[in-house]
């Protein structure tokens, strides 16, 4: 027996192996497959496969009867932003149809906007420390989405799918209670914020988890198109809500956050879970402004009888949780769009996956890939 | 730099190639190009100093109906700040188009959608396999004449 173990080492076998990395895996967040090739413990090269969750949007979207139908369809997209996936829709039509909505939709649609990324953000944060083993921030961090999503459903009767931004307008207007509730949350939320950064964000084995792991450089990220809190993670100054000029985030005093590479080197895993973490903080910013100035009005005034956009198309970007969400929408002058097509951030953000993961350990790529912070809904589509 | 001057540029170094153009009265100032010459095309508006078309925002497969299909690509600059969309068009029977994935790597995955959705073959493309859908799937979904498959591995497809 002693020999033939002995046997066995000599003959140690020392060549590449592949190994497959879900669809069932908890950490890649959804049905995603990996297929890792390593060298011992060091990843040489990472091919993602997704399409396990394709619904067909694009042909479900050029099949419905009108316009508005879609926006359902939308919201299925990342199931964990739907207010954002719905506001890139809404206001890609609003702009081929020539609407100016009301000043009371604006400030709603921004407060529940930056709402809805912070519970997205939420999730992104709590998730990603528990791919690395901290599993008290997570339950923090979902304390506070539940009351997001209990605002939510006070206003739209839905938790997670809301059908809220319609083409022109909103569904209903906010309940009575939405001003003194929304402060209520902002409030406590501040709070949670300080315990996510003491118990997370500066703790040391996280730290070491995440600082100099994954690095993905300013003009990689560029390249790839990556957006959102990856971009600004790598040091690019880049917002849409800023620079793409849409909805009224130029009247509320915010900056956007970048990565500094302050534990590690610019454009780590840290980099780009800190950005997120102030962004929040942003958020939070941006709605008690918003609340405070919110206008009186009819939130429907400006919804159209009829929707039927001349023969057109557009491509319209807006700042997601996950950063640009872009429609490509083609009309033909008929009731119903011709071509819908979702440029979603996190595929795009997820084909920069092979690029940071080469030379680093298995358990690092669970840390790259939850610094990504992907919905496989979005992606699959 | 305003659509306008971003099209006299192309226009200055690409006369023949460019085979419509509107900047003024749409959503989203185009030229529409020839195929041949798309990748020459990506390639100035990436390098040029003065159009600096760092991003591709966008790519997406298109069928016009009547045997025509078609891509277009939605660029941005960070840099510049500004937009513009390139467009080309084929013959469902001559699909094939030089890929860009050389100028964006962004372009590897979309242009794998393309493939997959309309069958647009991208030449030069280093992976060109089906993404969304499954290696075995038949025909191209997107397109409007798309028929559905009776089964699928015994499964029955239609609903």
């Amino acid at each position: 027996m002693a020999e033939s173990i002995q046997t066995q080492d000599r003959k140690l076998r020392t060549e590449e192996m592949v190994i497959q990395m879900g669809p069932q895996h908890p950490s890649t967040h959804g049905v995603l497959r990996l297929e890792v090739t390593v060298e011992g413990e060091i990843v040489t090269h990472v091919k993602p496969y997704i399409g396990y969750l394709h619904r067909c949007f694009e042909k479900h979207a050029e099949q419905m009867g009108n316009y508005s139908q879609v926006i359902p369809y939308v919201d299925r997209m990342d199931y964990v932003a739907a207010m954002s996936m719905e506001w890139s829709y809404v206001l890609g039509m609003e702009r081929m149809l020539g609407i100016q909505v009301p000043e009371r939709v604006e400030y709603i649609r921004v407060i529940m906007a930056e709402l809805q990324r912070i519970a997205s953000h939420t999730i992104a944060i709590g998730t990603f420390g528990l791919d690395l083993g901290a599993f008290t921030p997570f339950l923090f961090l979902l304390r506070d989405r539940e009351m997001i999503l209990e605002i939510f459903e006070r206003t739209c009767g839905a938790r997670l799918l809301y059908n809220y931004f319609w083409i022109g307008g909103l569904s209903h207007d906010v309940p009575l209670d939405f001003v003194d509730s929304t402060r209520q949350f902002c409030t406590q939320f501040k709070k949670t914020i300080v315990e996510v950064n003491n118990l997370l964000s500066y703790n040391e084995i996280f730290i070491k988890r995440t600082a100099n792991v994954g690095i993905l450089p300013a003009n990689v990220a560029i390249n790839y198109a990556a957006s959102g809190p990856v971009l600004r993670g790598s040091g690019v100054d880049w917002d849409l809500r800023r620079d793409d000029h849409y909805s009224i985030y130029n009247r509320f005093d915010w900056q956007p956050q970048i990565g500094k590479g302050e534990r590690g080197t610019l454009g780590d895993c840290w980099d780009r879970y800190i950005v997120r973490c102030r962004e929040m903080e942003q958020s939070v910013k941006i709605i008690e402004q918003a609340i405070e100035q919110l206008p009186d009005g009819d939130v429907q005034s400006a919804i159209p009888k009829r929707i039927r956009p001349n023969a057109s198309e557009i491509y319209i970007r807006t700042e997601a949780p996950r950063g640009e969400l872009g429609f490509y929408i083609v009309s033909d002058g008929s009731g119903s769009p011709y071509r819908v097509k979702g440029r979603s951030s996190s595929f795009v953000n997820l084909s920069v996956l092979p690029e940071i993961t080469r030379g680093y350990m298995i358990a690092d790529l669970v840390a790259i890939l939850g610094s990504i912070d992907i919905v496989l809904g979005e992606i699959d589509r | 730099m305003s659509p306008q001057e971003i099209l006299n540029k192309l226009t200055e170094k690409f006369a023949d190639a460019i085979v419509e153009a509107k900047v003024e009265g749409v959503l989203e100032p185009y030229a529409k190009v020839k195929v041949e010459s798309i990748r020459e095309i990506s390639s100035l508006m990436r390098d040029d100093s003065d159009l600096q078309f760092d991003t591709l925002m966008c790519l997406s497969g298109m069928d016009y109906g009547k045997g025509i299909l078609g891509v277009v690509y939605n660029l941005g600059s960070i840099a510049k700040k500004h937009k513009f969309t390139l467009k080309i068009e084929i013959s469902v029977e001559a699909a094939n188009v030089s890929s860009v994935e050389s100028v964006w790597r962004t372009a590897d995955w979309h242009e794998r959608e393309a493939f997959d959705l309309f069958g647009i073959v991208f030449t030069d493309h280093p992976d060109l396999r089906r993404i969304l859908l499954p290696d075995d799937w038949e025909g191209y979904p997107l397109r409007k004449d798309y028929q559905v498959q009776e089964f699928y591995h015994g499964m029955k497809v239609p609903y």
